[in-house]
């Protein structure tokens, strides 16, 4: 293959791979990335850039890549898009294709914005998406849409699985290039518990892509192979490969992606293809190294014009050579390690055009040396070809502008402006960052969390003093993280330094700006015209730069823009970099999948669904289920043949008339215990507790210390000391915290304490005129006839065997128990209560009854008829308020005069005049339909039904000073029209409450 | 009828049924027992300690046991007591006998939790997998237990030899836990691949 070397590298040749690009089928080798396949198959032109749809090529060797995003994946449900050609691992099979074009990559309809890109300035969208409005719908948010994004969201469910987990170090060494490994060597001598990780399938970093550097005398690559296997051997050291360190969030937690099965491909593995690990360490190192930066000039965008460290990278480590014949652009010495490595591999350096006006030092000897043509004072200020690069244009500069240029042919353009240290991670720790004048770069300045840089990521660019640097940051670490601090390693390194030399910004070009494009930011097509122009229109902050021009708002969050964005406004607005600010960084660092940020919370495992010990019974005989907070309860029993309403009016039937058994076993419980157990009660509710007798009932109503309903239930005093309190099904939680908050923070002197029972009992209400009947021969030890067990008892004994806390008890209106029983016995009690009704047709009923039977009777459900805004008074329950109370939660806010308003919102029933009309519940109330729109709303309704015993419709509504306009006749607005309504009692069926009885 | 013996349902009975279970992660469901809370002040405390017959640790987060009978520290004045093998009334109704006389709370909660446990070389890997605490035998030591979280649902979580953590989860919490736990542990299914991160 031309463009393959035959021998060296990291890639294993007697491992070929095949692999399909936009359909075309290629071969490359395990250890090879996509782009480093298809660079080594001569294919450069991998992608449309995204506002004008420019061809583009692949730029660089990492996650910096702009330009090079691809969709990979032949089935819908493992496809993933816009993922970076650098960062794709080869494996047989892969399938890949190019984004951004249409029909084809190489001929592309949407390339004609490129012709009418003056008309497509900065801020054009501010600019052109403005009138008319009704634009917007039909023509801009399409179009916008359209043009948004470079790839395509799959549709099809992901098929792969995806996990979290937690991690413990006390270091944690993010990157592994030479100051990573040393620093995570230091750590790990040190005997502390270390997490390394690095972005890449292999630790080293650029000492993967080393030719001539020697560590302690060895080739640079023996050191990194033994290294490796130092912290291998160590069982207090955790490496991550494939792993990026995306997020740092407060206090040393960060946020770890590891790739563990992408480079398989689809091979069947238990593993999940994504591993989070969201990691705390005492001690964070940051290695995360340097990123190139592109040269600003004109027609710098064109596949063929790449990063000259990525060059190297892609023959030294991957054996594939990105062209035959080479220019150089450059500001740095970096660019001469490249071209003279490049050449020794087999490409012609043509010329090295170096803005410098005197590069000088061992590089540029060596490259002389080699008869590389270095041209200092130079520039290219234009390119030529329209899929590739063909002819590059240099001039020389004098007197701060380009002179005529020479044209050269060339299939491959190098550019290195230096290296921008990566402080994405840094930043985002809130550590200040600090312009280092000399390196023309921002470094990391104090730290807030417990970190340290070491490396290319904070200035020190050099192998030796790089690996020196992260020893030393390794020990600091450890030290800090209460390690042994191992013994001091002084590293031997033969490595030509590279200088600090750098350019930021855009060097003068041939021609005037304002004709030709030099891209600044190659994903989200930014010119540094478009920057000039921003400046130009008065935006003078990076930040305000950054959101006109979109400059470093792509995927790839300006890796590669950054800099020269600010060095541009730097030199438009004369002031100095550090002046311009610098926009923030933000997580992820790389683009992180939705999969492994949701892990294993979907399908069944996406929230813990609650069930009763019943449940079960239920599913067998029909039940549907809602969703009541987090449990699963039976909304109704339908038979065959039968919808929601046929069901429920038969529940209801069989309940008023014979007897229903249905499932409250997710009702909140607490027990209550200690001798002060009723002077707490006393002070959580409203009621009064004192005289309840052991072995009674009581309602209870539980408000805030605003004033307003927060909780209701039933309570039973057991004995003297020991209260069984229920709750709400969705309150439970609520309020136990509040009573536990109160008796921590407030009344620490009382004696008693709570536990929740929610869990220990099931509960099985049984309701009915014949329910005794029922009930009768199942228990023991109870008496539950009219005299020993009246409404609103309790006695403790057995039913079938098990004990049980029976409640006499109903929310229906009719004689009811309520059967407490351990919960694992749940179902078998409920079987035999069924087996036992059975000769009384007994029924079971969903929470649909439940709610229509205790709305004919009036009875009030809180988040249903109280919304938080609503008191005891409102709702009808001024009777359960302890008259003579010294004080309980929310007495002093019942006080306030607005709490006695006669025109609050108070409960009443309505009677639609036509009886057949069931009002929509949140409906609002009216005094008068025939007032314009908006209406003067007056209520609204809160409970609405179809009541089988009365054979009409029935609801519950709060309406302002309610109480005083029963009898008169109100309506409610419909979408049907206005439906007029009597005001009533709020009670419906047995207002007597004869039928409690039986 | 009212002779029919009811039969106590675990609700791990049909998720524990069908998983796999990988030698360096295996899950099981724990024997009921008998367990009661436990909350008062000190001079009640001791009285607790000597009617249940084990002694109640003063230090937070530790358990202590003797013979099938545990006492676990939940808070400062709380502690789940729980005694394999023995029926809960029994052992409720001879407590409080002997606790007649102070002022405190003993309340039978058996019924409310499942018990599992976990073995093996991995187990605080797959822990780890929602339960965010630092498990390592240092932070997290033999003897140990808290009241904690793992993914959406709180559980109690004790360590008893260096392999096997004992989880106490609310019954209808439980099957998810085990869901999650057997999730995570799925990738010691495939030793082929599986790469070990410790």
């Amino acid at each position: 293959m031309r463009y393959r070397l035959p021998a060296g590298g990291r890639i294993d040749r007697d491992k070929p791979m095949s692999f399909h690009f936009d359909g075309k089928k290629y071969s490359g080798f395990a250890g090879d990335t996509l782009a480093s396949a298809l660079i080594a198959n001569g294919v450069h032109l991998v992608g449309r850039s995204f506002k004008y749809h420019r061809p583009r090529g692949i730029m660089s060797a990492g996650a910096d890549e702009p330009n090079a995003l691809v969709g990979v994946g032949n089935e819908e449900s493992r496809y993933t898009p816009n993922l970076r050609a650098t960062q794709v691992e080869l494996y047989d099979g892969l399938v890949a294709e190019s984004q951004n074009r249409w029909p084809s990559l190489s001929l592309d309809f949407s390339g004609a914005n490129d012709l009418f890109s003056r008309f497509l300035p900065a801020g054009f969208y501010y600019k052109t998406f403005m009138w008319p409005a009704s634009a917007w719908k039909k023509l801009y948010e399409p179009m916008i849409r359209r043009a948004a994004g470079l790839g395509r969201a799959p549709d099809a469910a992901d098929a792969d699985r995806y996990t979290q987990v937690y991690g413990h170090c006390d270091v944690l060494v993010v990157g592994a290039g030479p100051a990573g490994l040393a620093a995570a060597l230091a750590a790990a001598r040190s005997g502390v518990r270390v997490f390394v990780c690095d972005e890449q399938d292999q630790m080293g970093g650029s000492l993967l892509s080393e030719r001539e550097a020697t560590i302690d005398g060895q080739a640079a690559a023996d050191w990194l192979e033994q290294t490796i296997q130092e912290l291998k051997s160590r069982t207090n050291v955790v490496l991550l490969p494939r792993t990026t360190a995306f997020g740092w969030y407060p206090h040393n937690f960060l946020g770890l992606c590891e790739r563990v099965t992408d480079h398989l491909g689809p091979a069947i593995t238990k593993q999940p293809r994504e591993r989070m690990w969201q990691v705390r360490a005492r001690e964070v190192v940051l290695a995360t190294g340097a990123i190139e930066r592109p040269m600003v000039f004109p027609g710098n965008d064109r596949p063929g014009i790449m990063m000259a460290e990525a060059a190297r990278t892609y023959a030294n480590r991957y054996g594939a050579l990105p062209g035959t014949r080479a220019v150089v652009f450059t500001a740095c010495d970096g660019a001469y390690r490249a071209a003279l490595e490049l050449k020794s591999a087999g490409i012609e350096i043509t010329a090295i055009a170096d803005v410098r006006s005197n590069p000088n030092g061992r590089w540029i000897e060596r490259a002389r040396a080699a008869g590389i043509d270095v041209r200092p004072s130079t520039v290219v200020t234009g390119t030529y070809g329209r899929l590739h690069i063909s002819h590059v244009d240099v001039a020389r500069i004098s007197g701060g502008s380009a002179g005529h240029p020479e044209t050269f042919a060339c299939d491959l353009l190098l550019m290195l402006a230096g290296f921008t240290p990566s402080v994405h991670l840094f930043s985002q720790s809130r550590g200040k960052l600090v312009y280092d004048e000399d390196l023309k770069a921002y470094l990391p300045g104090e730290s807030v969390e417990r970190e340290r840089s070491v490396g290319g990521c904070r200035g020190v660019f050099d192998l030796s003093t790089s690996l020196a640097d992260g020893f030393a940051g390794g020990l600091s670490a450890a030290k800090a993280a209460g390690g042994t601090v191992a013994a001091e390693h002084k590293f031997s390194v033969f490595a030509q330094s590279l200088g600090r030399d750098g350019f930021v910004g855009a060097p003068p070009s041939g021609g005037g700006s304002r004709r030709t494009r030099a891209w600044v930011d190659f994903q989200n097509d930014v010119t540094a015209k478009d920057i000039e122009l921003a400046t130009r229109e008065g935006f003078r902050s990076i930040e305000h730069v950054k959101r006109y021009t979109t400059t470093g708002m792509a995927t790839d969050q300006g890796k590669t823009s950054n800099m020269n964005a600010l060095g541009i406004v730097s030199q438009t607005l004369a002031l100095p970099v550090s002046k311009v600010g610098l926009t923030t960084f933000r997580p992820p660092y790389t683009p992180t999948t939705f999969g492994a940020f949701a892990g294993q919370s979907r399908g069944e495992l996406f929230d813990p669904v609650r069930k009763t010990s019943i449940h079960e019974w239920a599913r067998e005989n029909g039940a549907v289920f809602e969703d009541v907070s987090l449990w699963k309860r039976a909304h109704y029993f339908p038979r065959p043949g039968e919808d929601i309403h046929a069901a429920v009016r038969r529940e209801c039937k069989a309940t008023r008339e014979s007897v229903g058994i249905f499932d409250a076993s997710t009702l909140g419980k607490i027990e209550v215990v200690g001798k002060d157990a009723a002077e707490f009660m006393n002070r959580m509710y409203t009621n009064a507790w004192t005289k309840l007798e052991p072995g009674r009932l009581r309602y209870g109503v539980m408000l805030r210390e605003d004033g307003f309903i927060m909780d209701d239930g039933v309570v039973g005093r057991m004995s003297p000391d020991r209260f069984h309190v229920t709750t709400t099904t969705g309150g439970a939680t609520r309020v136990l915290a509040l009573m536990e908050d109160y008796l921590q923070t407030e009344w620490s002197d009382l004696d008693v304490w709570l536990t929740s029972t929610t869990e220990q009992w099931a509960v099985i209400a049984v309701q009915g005129p014949n329910a005794r009947k029922v009930l009768e021969p199942l228990v023991q030890g109870i008496d539950i006839s009219q005299q020993a067990m009246p409404h609103m008892s309790v006695q403790e004994g057995r039913i079938c065997g098990v004990p049980t806390r029976l409640f006499r008890v109903s929310f229906t209106g009719e004689l009811g128990f309520e059967v407490n029983v351990p919960m694992g016995y749940g179902r078998g009690v409920w079987e035999a209560i069924c087996a036992a009704g059975r000769e009384f047709g007994i029924t079971p009923y969903g929470t649909e009854t439940m709610h229509v039977l205790r709305a004919e009777k009036g009875y009030i459900i809180v988040g249903q008829e109280t919304d938080g805004t609503v008191t005891p008074d409102d709702v009808g329950l001024a009777w359960a308020i302890g008259k003579t109370k010294k004080d309980f939660v929310g007495k002093r806010s019942l006080a306030r005069p607005a709490m006695s308003r006669s025109d609050r919102k108070q409960l009443v029933g309505l009677l639609t005049v036509d009886p057949k009309i069931v009002l929509e519940e949140g409906a609002q109330v009216v005094a008068d339909p025939s007032e314009p729109v908006p209406m003067t709303m007056i209520g609204h309704v809160t409970s609405s039904y179809w009541s089988a015993a009365l054979d009409r419709s029935i609801a519950l509504a709060l309406v302002q000073g309610g109480r005083a306009r029963i009898g008169s006749r109100l309506s409610v607005p419909m979408p049907s029209g206005p439906v007029t309504v009597e005001v009533v009692q709020p009670i419906f069926y047995d207002p007597e409450g004869k039928r409690l009885d039986g | 009828m009212a002779e029919a013996t009811i039969v106590r349902v675990n609700s791990l009975a049909a998720v524990s049924r069908d998983s796999a279970n990988p030698p360096r992660a295996s899950l099981a469901v724990l024997p009921d027992a008998a367990k009661l809370v436990f909350r008062g002040r000190p001079p009640s405390v001791g009285a607790a300690a000597e009617a249940f017959g084990v002694e109640l640790p003063q230090t937070a987060n530790r358990f202590s046991e003797a013979g099938p009978r545990k006492a676990y520290w939940l808070g400062p004045d709380e502690w789940l007591l729980e005694a394999i093998g023995q029926d809960s009334s029994e052992l409720f109704s001879a407590m409080a006998e002997r606790l007649a006389s102070h002022s405190c709370s003993l309340v039978d909660v058996s019924h409310r939790s499942d018990s599992m446990e976990i073995r093996g070389p991995m187990s605080e890997y797959v822990l780890n997998h929602g339960c965010p605490l630092d498990l390592s035998e240092r932070a997290f030591p033999i003897g140990m237990c808290t009241r904690t979280i793992l993914g959406k649902s709180p559980i109690i979580l004790s360590r008893t030899e260096r392999e096997v953590f004992h989880l106490d989860v609310w019954r209808s919490f439980s099957p998810y836990v085990w869901l999650l736990l057997d999730d995570a542990r799925r990738e010691f299914l495939d030793d082929e691949s599986a790469r070990s991160p410790t």
